[in-house]
């Protein structure tokens, strides 16, 4: 084929990592206008603004969720059957509030009865703060290993519980993920709207955008202390993948290896500072698209601190080390990854390529006016 | 050993959830179309009337669509969260088409319909039409990549066993793509999406018409249903008929079962109308059958013998013994992959190792097995045939009733006289819920009768669960029950509110009811 498969395995890390950050950066700043929703939007027709700015962009936006988890499943089969079952009431806990956006958006402004319309905007807000604040918590303990094991075909047994995810290094990063995507939210508000909204916007920005930055900094001292895994006999990328074959060590700062080996890669959390201090600079001199753009780079940033730290570790088993899941032994066949390689640099230009457009067609300040000429059409 | 309460409980939340998405599913597919025929007269006409036609169905259908949204997530959660041995064990083939749909179709659906609905000041009318065409096209593209992961589930092609990596691998990609009962089902499935868009749209607006409202709009998209429903009753009927050739080849069992048919009979079989079936006696009391119907369908040929269920099950019972010596090899080189007698053994048996699996329903142990135990796993390979029977004849009854309805009306909107005939707007209207009976139907044939297996041949269901606690599970159904009971009342109410509202929804000023709400 092609591609070796050692280098296809590198390959796919990266691309699950853009398609999480695209997921980040899309669907992201929905979520941060939806949590930002009942708070920027002061009365029926300002929320209806708000609502506008993501009204014609969430839906495909959301895909971007779809299409990651539908490329985690075909790429890393292992992982989404181990994580998806072994995080079951926190995966539910992210689907359930998922429901109130479809029906959030497009119901909410079809009956006029206030307790109806403030019902759908607190839904909304569930939608939009729930799943990164889950992302964030299942981040935070995928950094400190969970407690799973294999039996010898491959069953996968999770002994751990829903309330044991919630300790306190994970909730810092469940407090860091909303932040960024709440802060991210803000700075796309400030873009799209004009007058109080958009006033508001701004300190939302600033304020989760000052919480981002602390909350990230802490997350990253608190890691040298917190036990990394590191594998301790010797790989061949090249072989089937098999994730009872190795021996991995837990140890104090084993997630620093990869900084302290490879200097380059400290640029990655440099980025997160870098992207979100300068959107919060160009957000607070009006200059809001590139301050999206910014914020968009730190969003990479911060994501792809979580994954270089733990390269190539994806899944680490505190309860069974050996087991733990890493790009080398969770990932499917050569052939797979191969065609989902090609499936996915082709059509990902194209989706951006309209996805492009649809914002273009639909750009400019969303107003209150606005709302008022199309309150039969708008949502 | 997997607790039977859990598989169970894993099954009935993942039907429940899966047919209530299907509820919306169908309607989303074929609306689509309607809107790009009505949108694509417009563009030729400039006749302001089928651009509020594009807009108000396409209002019903947002409703419609952001239901469809909202429970397709919870199916590609759930593949993961509850069917974690099956994700693993066939992910390697299954995810690809899932992740593909993702890219290729719910992107293009899902950004498209954005500007559906919000573009029509933005774009010139051409730009529209494309948005509506594209978004058409990316609802469709979906079924096809969902249909061809289904297919592979019932036919699964282009795959091998690894017993290194312990899980189902891809060799032939487009053996997958191009399997003949994805294809058959694709088009079958598409096609019964139409026939709920047109029947949704003739019968409400056969609802204006006897109330004689908005008279000039109803007419206009009674016609356009009757004739796109015609079309597509009389596809859903044939390629139905594919796909009954495609499941004699690949799964006699379930077309054995659909049937009541026992014994195998003489080429070409006929097709039984009706019948009393005896489950525990594996007979028929009595039968109303038409000669040679089903060989010709099932084979298309008249000597080809289709097996009745006696034989297939006497077979299993075979294969179920010599998948016995491919679990007990296959769990030697687990031990010790350096086995190379086992490696021989299991290579010999793999083609029987999903059906010596079944046995783990029973016992762990390969050693342990009896007789009676493989009597057992054998009997569990016929699913039961009086579900399958009536769910399916059901299903055929409305098919052929679908397509003298929509003859009629096509019928009489040639004649031009359709509004003056009520039998014939009352029959469209209370016929309204009878292709979501039929697609719910079709559902269940396909999947319930697949059983025992979520892979046919490969996987038993008992063995592709998570391993979660029964506590779990019914927490999470009362969840989704919950959930999906309160979407369903608010969607219904909006649907209905919408419906009566009529076209005078759009606030044009054109039409009744131009008073009420946004």
């Amino acid at each position: 084929m092609i591609i070796d498969y050692p280098t296809l395995k590198v390959i796919w890390w990266l691309l699950v990592g853009v398609l999480l950050v695209g997921f980040a950066i899309m669907d992201g700043h929905d979520m941060g206008v939806g949590t930002l929703l009942p708070f920027v939007g002061r009365d029926d027709v300002e929320r209806r603004v708000v609502i506008n700015t993501v009204g014609p962009h969430w839906d495909g936006n959301q895909v971007w969720f779809i299409t990651g988890g539908g490329a985690i499943f075909a790429a890393w089969p292992l992982v989404y059957a181990t994580a998806f079952s072994g995080f079951y009431w926190a995966m539910l806990a992210v689907l359930w509030p998922l429901f109130f956006r479809p029906v959030g958006f497009d119901y909410r402004s079809k009956i006029h009865h206030p307790v109806w319309r403030s019902t759908w905007d607190w839904g909304l807000f569930v939608g939009g703060a729930v799943p990164p604040l889950i992302f964030g918590v299942a981040f935070g303990n995928l950094l400190q290993g969970v407690p799973f094991h294999f039996d010898n075909s491959l069953v996968s047994y999770y002994t751990g519980s829903f309330w044991g995810l919630l300790n306190p290094f994970a909730l810092l990063c469940g407090l860091v993920s909303t932040a960024m995507i709440t802060c991210h939210g803000a700075i796309y508000l400030m873009h799209r709207t004009e007058g109080d909204i958009h006033r508001r916007s701004r300190v939302a920005a600033l304020l989760f955008g000052g919480v981002l930055l602390v909350g990230f900094s802490l997350a990253g001292v608190w890691l040298q202390w917190i036990p990394g895994y590191a594998i301790s006999s010797v790989i061949d990328p090249a072989a089937l993948p098999d994730p009872l074959a190795k021996e991995v060590v837990r140890s104090a700062g084993a997630w620093m290896h990869n900084y302290q080996n490879h200097p380059a890669t400290i640029a990655v959390p440099v980025l997160a500072y870098l992207g979100i201090a300068t959107a919060l600079a160009l957000a607070m001199k009006g200059r809001t698209l590139a301050a999206f753009i910014a914020s968009s780079i730190g969003v990479t940033g911060v994501i792809g601190t979580a994954g270089v730290s733990m390269f190539p570790f994806i899944l680490p088993s505190s309860s069974a080390p050996d087991a733990s899941l890493t790009v080398w032994d969770s990932v499917s066949s050569h052939l797979t990854l191969t065609l989902m390689f090609f499936a996915t640099v082709i059509f990902i230009p194209i989706i951006i390529a309209y996805t492009r457009w649809a914002y273009q067609v639909m750009s400019g300040k969303v107003t209150a006016a606005y709302v008022r000429e199309n309150s039969h059409s708008a949502y | 050993m997997i607790s039977e309460q859990l598989v169970d409980l894993s099954r009935l939340q993942f039907a429940a959830t899966a047919m209530y998405h299907f509820l919306f599913v169908p309607l989303t597919i074929g609306m689509t179309w309607i809107l790009v025929i009505m949108e694509s007269v417009y563009v030729m006409t400039g006749r302001p009337i089928y651009k509020d036609m594009t807009r108000f169905w396409g209002k019903l259908f947002g409703i419609n669509f952001a239901l469809g949204v909202t429970t397709g997530i919870t199916l590609e959660f759930q593949f993961g969260t509850n069917w974690a041995y099956y994700s693993h064990y066939v992910g390697d083939i299954f995810g690809a088409p899932l992740a593909i749909e993702g890219l290729m179709a719910f992107f293009l659906e899902s950004t498209f319909i954005g500007l559906f609905f919000f573009g029509w000041d933005r774009l010139s009318r051409k730009q529209h039409l494309l948005v509506t065409l594209m978004m058409a096209i990316g609802t469709n593209l979906s079924a096809l990549w969902i249909l061809i992961a289904n297919g592979w589930m019932q036919n699964p092609v282009g795959a091998e066993f690894s017993a290194t990596t312990m899980r189902m691998e891809m060799v032939d990609f487009w053996a997958v793509v191009f399997n003949p009962d994805a294809q058959a089902k694709f088009v079958h499935t598409v096609s019964a999406g139409y026939v709920t868009g047109a029947m949704f749209v003739l019968s409400i607006s056969a609802w204006y018409l006897l109330r004689g409202r908005d008279v000039e709009f109803a007419k206009r998209s009674f016609r356009i249903a009757a004739a796109f429903g015609l079309a597509s009753a009389l596809s859903v009927v044939v390629l139905g008929d594919e796909s009954g050739y495609t499941v004699g080849e690949a799964q006699q069992t379930k077309l054995a079962a659909m049937e009541a048919m026992w014994e195998t009979e003489p080429a070409p079989a006929g097709l039984k109308l009706i019948a009393g079936i005896d489950e525990a006696g594996m007979k028929n009391d009595w039968e109303i059958e038409i000669p040679w119907v089903l060989g010709l369908i099932g084979t298309r040929s008249t000597d080809t013998v289709l097996p009745g269920l006696k034989e297939i099950l006497a077979e299993n019972r075979t294969r179920i013994v010599s998948g016995i010596e491919a679990v007990k090899a296959l769990e030697a080189v687990r031990r010790n992959p350096e086995d190379s007698a086992a490696r021989a053994q299991l290579a010999a048996h793999q083609a029987d190792l999903g059906f010596g699996l079944l046995l783990k329903k029973y016992v762990i142990d390969m050693d342990q097995v009896t007789p009676a135990l493989i009597d057992r796993a054998a009997a569990d390979t016929i699913p039961r045939v009086t579900p399958l029977f009536w769910t399916f004849r059901l299903m055929v009854a409305l098919g052929f009733a679908f397509v003298v309805l929509f003859a009629l009306a096509t019928w009489y909107s040639i004649t031009g006289d359709f509004a003056d005939r009520r039998w014939l707007l009352h029959w469209a209207l209370w016929f309204l819920p009878m292709p979501w009976i039929a697609c719910e139907m079709g559902w269940f044939v396909a999947e319930y009768g697949r059983q025992p297996w979520t892979i046919y041949g490969v996987l038993p269901t008992h063995l592709s669960v998570s391993t979660l606690s029964v506590e779990s599970l019914y927490g999470s159904l009362a969840g989704f029950v919950g959930f999906y009971t309160v979407l369903l009342i608010v969607e219904m109410y909006l649907m209905v509110k919408f419906a009566r509202q009529g076209p005078g929804s759009l606030g044009t000023g054109r039409y009744l009811n131009e008073t009420a709400s946004a």
